[in-house]
């Protein structure tokens, strides 16, 4: 055996391939009844399942997590995903409570206080986006965005409306077009323009009686503010459409821009992304959806009323889409964005937008120079630049994002949008200080170098991390997807 | 504000570094009729240790299972939780991780999830899982959208015995496309009612839970033949993968999709969310599988490593064509699943299914003993159904003083039941405390 030292470092064997028949992890309760019969047929087989003790699982999961690279070991300025800092309190606070026993089903009379939670955080959210009522159901961003969309085939529906086609920008995340085809709308993709924004005319001309409405991004994913949103829903509304708007990028506006106010019908929000929730390397996360008055009889149910200082839960609405979640949402998600809220209150919400904002732009001013900027002006929460000056270094976004390993940062979001060939968004969020922010520039700036004078290295990159660059294409073609 | 790290003086150079002078001039592009009036009027921001004390209040008002012995489970269970997996989910490594974009610098999540999908499979007897889906419900309704795009037929059937709440998922994401969905009976032994498979055609897939809503094991094999009869797929649906410690899986029955719920393996009950959806097929389904896949391969030096694969079936990719619109998906939970899985091994967690087994089996018992025997007679895992004398209902109220929680009542759910309750117990219930739920209701 002669494997190198930093390589043993760098490779934790699978879970299966430890252990030993006999072994546990875990204290089995002591048996105080007797063994009942169970009929041979029904029986299974031996479990072909890894047998270990605590000790290997524990230093198992934390070699793994020492694999891993999170927003706690550093700037993760991921475009679109809003990686601010997930305070620990929030942690602890669901960690401590009596919430991890609550069981869904008992008499409401029991859960009264998840209820007010579930509640509060509905009408904060409201206030917050301007809307008149939130479902928190939904389990994610994508399971938000279909939400809405049944809700706006639901009112076209319940007006005897017959629509077949929802307008969607080429600025938008992916996730729309697959969501609003699950409702058996057809995705008509519409243009921005040279500025990277909508305009009215592109709208007008495509929205006809039918279109169940618009299904756009607000901030959109090239970091801007929709300007002429204000026409764009007037002209939709007046078509007999809705507006849809993914609030994915809330966090350019909080106490700045109620989107309620502006236009938009209904709207979903991400409790992990705005409002600090972890992402789990994955999820879990929730989508909860905020709406207009006039789409109130269409949200999912059950639905929480407060009456007499009581809340229950109501499924009477004739109207609804019916039920998304098997029980009331994501709660556990939820305490983290309630408790994100009432620690921040409305003034330091609108003060995190507007350093998110500040962050964003200060890089923009900053990289221009040495990344080409695409859409030269005013950013929100994220700026979008490309590869496009160190194409004649043969060097790529792709090359970038990787060298940037290196530096101690995750990169940011690659090849998206798709309207901007090579796309590197970054998105620094709120919570990064100025000096956390000249590294990354400074480290932008180097690597700049490097594709001019040693591209040899951002070939190569990355060369600190556990593994060097996977081969996918390998592991798409040969799928081997478990042991 | 402790989370916002700019002091003045930064502010101020980089508002100049921008060419502006105060943080209002940053919007630019918003147009002053888009612009707020005013602040939110949420209520006034709390310190610490206020806040601690205003989430006990909450927290004091929501029953748990430690100042209550609750014997309702219908889809949400019961199971101590070891300590390991607390402490290792909170590796901020993992919980402070995105979706694994970047596989060199996200090997410790990417890993532990295919060592999720490589559990699950066993566990199930499956060829392929994914990396989760969110809970049963909507792992049910892609299972049906994905054996809709297979067999290109419009149809689908699920037994009524499935959790009422998955098939009020399912009935949502059908709502506005063109597919059916007719609902089995079921007959008086609390199964499925198989015969009407035989005259049924065109249809893309049957769905059944087992251990169904009642509790009750079906035979599952039977199903797979009749499908495979009639040319449609055969989905297994569950809400306790516990069973599959101890029965026989869905994949050695012949299921071409398991899905479920994985809550029972180390998720908190945390009021029923998050939860965990397994979803798993044969592999010859894998490019109609919704869902993200970890697939394993190697990099520059050979060395082994893993990435997200076969992502052109994805929305990122694929649109509106593409096999589900799910992005972020329950991630965390499949770590705290695997871990939780591991930590039993297979030989714990089939003893540990077998105790659960038997609990619920000395429960049934002392009903029977009172007069009060199992309303269906089919074998159960966990829960079963018992029809409670008439005027339970106001004894109900005075069993909960005593800080007992009888059970689901089940004529909300299926009016023919009335005084009808499903009743749950799992390793988590002494001897006592089953003697005690039993005693209470015939006092």
């Amino acid at each position: 055996m002669t494997k190198k030292l930093d390589d043993n470092l760098n490779v934790e064997p699978l879970i299966m391939e430890k252990g030993k028949k006999g072994r546990c992890a875990y204290s089995m309760p002591k048996r105080d009844i007797e063994n009942f019969y169970l009929n041979k047929d029904l029986k299974g087989s031996e479990l072909n399942l890894p047998d270990l003790c605590e000790i290997d699982i524990v230093r198992h999961y934390t070699r793994l997590s020492q694999l891993n690279f999170g927003l706690d070991t550093g700037m993760y300025p991921l475009g679109s995903c809003t990686m601010k800092y997930n305070p620990k309190l929030n942690e602890q606070l669901l960690a401590c409570s009596g919430f991890s026993k609550a069981h869904p089903l008992v008499p409401e009379t029991l859960s009264q206080g998840a209820l007010q939670l579930i509640y509060e955080l509905e009408q904060y959210l409201c206030l917050i986006t301007g809307t008149d009522a939130c479902s928190l159901q939904p389990s994610a961003g994508a399971q938000g965005e279909l939400v809405g969309m049944l809700m706006i085939c639901a009112f076209h529906k319940a007006k005897k409306n017959v629509k077949s086609k929802i307008i969607i920008p080429d600025t938008a995340h992916g996730t729309n077009p697959a969501s609003a085809s699950l409702c058996g709308l057809h995705p008509v993709q519409i243009k921005s323009n040279k500025n990277g924004i909508l305009v009215p005319e592109t709208v007008d001309k495509v929205m006809d009686d039918q279109t169940a409405g618009i299904m756009l991004t607000n901030p959109n994913t090239l970091g801007l503010f929709e300007e002429n949103i204000l026409e764009i829903s007037q002209i939709v509304h007046s078509k007999g459409g809705q507006v849809y708007c993914d609030g994915a990028n809330l966090n350019a506006v909080m106490g700045i821009v109620e989107l309620g106010k502006i236009g938009v019908d209904v709207l979903h929000l991400n409790l992990h992304k705005t409002f600090s929730a972890p992402h789990g390397g994955g999820g879990p996360g929730s989508g909860p959806v905020c709406v207009k008055k006039h789409l109130i009889p269409f949200l999912p149910v059950p639905r929480i009323i407060k009456e007499n200082n009581t809340y229950t839960f109501c499924e009477n609405f004739p109207e609804t889409i019916g039920r998304i979640h098997p029980f009331f949402g994501n709660f556990g998600v939820m305490v983290k964005a309630y408790a994100y809220i009432r620690t921040m209150g409305a003034k330091y919400l609108k003060k995190a937008s507007q350093l998110a904002v500040l962050n964003a732009n200060y890089i923009k001013e900053c990289l221009k120079e040495v990344f080409y900027l695409p859409y030269d002006r005013p950013c929100l929460h994220e700026c979008v630049f490309s590869d496009k000056f160190q194409a004649k270094y043969k060097i790529t976004t792709l090359d970038i994002c990787k060298r940037l390993m290196d530096f101690g940062f995750h990169p940011p979001t690659v090849y998206f949008p798709l309207v901007v060939n090579g796309a590197i968004m970054i998105e620094p969020t709120e919570t990064e200080s100025k000096e956390s922010i000249d590294r990354l520039i400074d480290a932008f700036k180097t690597i700049a170098n490097e594709a001019k004078d040693n591209p040899d290295i951002l070939k190569k990159a990355p060369n600190t991390c556990p593994v060097k660059r996977l081969d996918e294409t390998k592991a798409a073609r040969q799928p081997l997807l478990s042991e | 504000m402790r989370y916002l790290p700019h002091t003045k003086e930064d502010i101020e150079i980089m508002l100049s570094r921008i060419g502006i002078s105060s943080l209002d001039e940053l919007f630019p592009t918003i147009s002053e009729n888009c612009h707020s009036k005013k602040l939110p009027d949420l209520p006034e921001a709390l310190t610490e240790w206020e806040l601690c004390d205003l989430m006990n209040i909450y927290s004091r008002n929501t029953a748990s299972g430690t100042k209550y012995k609750n014997f309702i489970g219908a889809g949400n269970y019961e199971h101590y939780i070891p300590s390991t997996i607390y402490y290792l989910l909170e590796r901020s490594e993992f919980l402070t991780a995105y979706t694994p974009y970047q596989p060199e610098i996200s090997q410790g999540t990417l890993q532990a999830v295919y060592e999720y999908q490589s559990l699950v499979s066993r566990l199930l007897g499956m060829e392929v899982a994914n990396a989760s889906l969110y809970d049963g419900a909507s792992a049910l309704a892609e299972a049906l959208l994905m054996a809709i795009r297979i067999k290109k037929k419009k149809k689908v059937l699920i037994s009524s015995l499935i959790h009422p709440h998955y098939r009020q998922v399912v009935n949502t994401y059908f709502k506005f496309t063109d597919f059916q969905v007719d609902e089995i009976p079921y007959l008086e032994n609390g199964l499925t009612d198989i015969s009407i498979l035989n005259d049924t055609d065109d249809v893309a897939a049957v769905a059944v839970q087992s251990p169904n809503f009642f509790g009750c094991i079906e035979s599952l094999k039977s199903f797979s033949e009749a499908a495979l009869k009639k040319d449609m797929l055969f989905i297994v649906c569950f809400s306790e993968p516990f069973a599959y410690g101890l029965l026989k899986n869905p994949g050695s029955q012949g299921a071409d999709i398991a899905c479920g719920e994985g809550q029972s393996f180390g998720v908190s009950q945390l009021f029923g969310g998050p939860g965990l959806g397994m979803f798993a097929s044969k592999m010859k389904f894998v490019r109609n599988m919704p869902g993200r896949l970890v697939g394993k391969t190697n990099d520059l030096d050979k060395k082994r490593g893993f990435v997200l694969t076969l992502a052109t079936r994805e929305q990122h990719i694929r649109r509106e064509k593409a096999t589900s619109n799910i992005c972020t998906n329950n991630s965390l939970c499949a770590i705290a699943a695997a871990i939780y899985i591991s930590s039993l091994g297979g030989t714990g967690l089939q003893k540990l299914a077998k105790l659960n087994y038997d609990k619920s089996e000395y429960l049934k018992k002392k009903f029977i003993n009172a007069g009060l025997p199992a309303t269906f007679k089919s074998p159960t895992f966990n829960e079963f159904v018992v029809k409670f004398p008439k005027g339970f209902k106001s004894l109900r109220n005075s069993i909960l003083k005593n800080k007992i929680i009888p059970g689901l009542c089940l004529e909300k759910y299926y009016p023919e039941l009335s005084d009808h309750y499903l009743i749950c117990a799992t390793e988590t219930k002494s001897k006592e405390d089953l003697d005690l739920f039993v005693k209470e209701v015939l006092s």
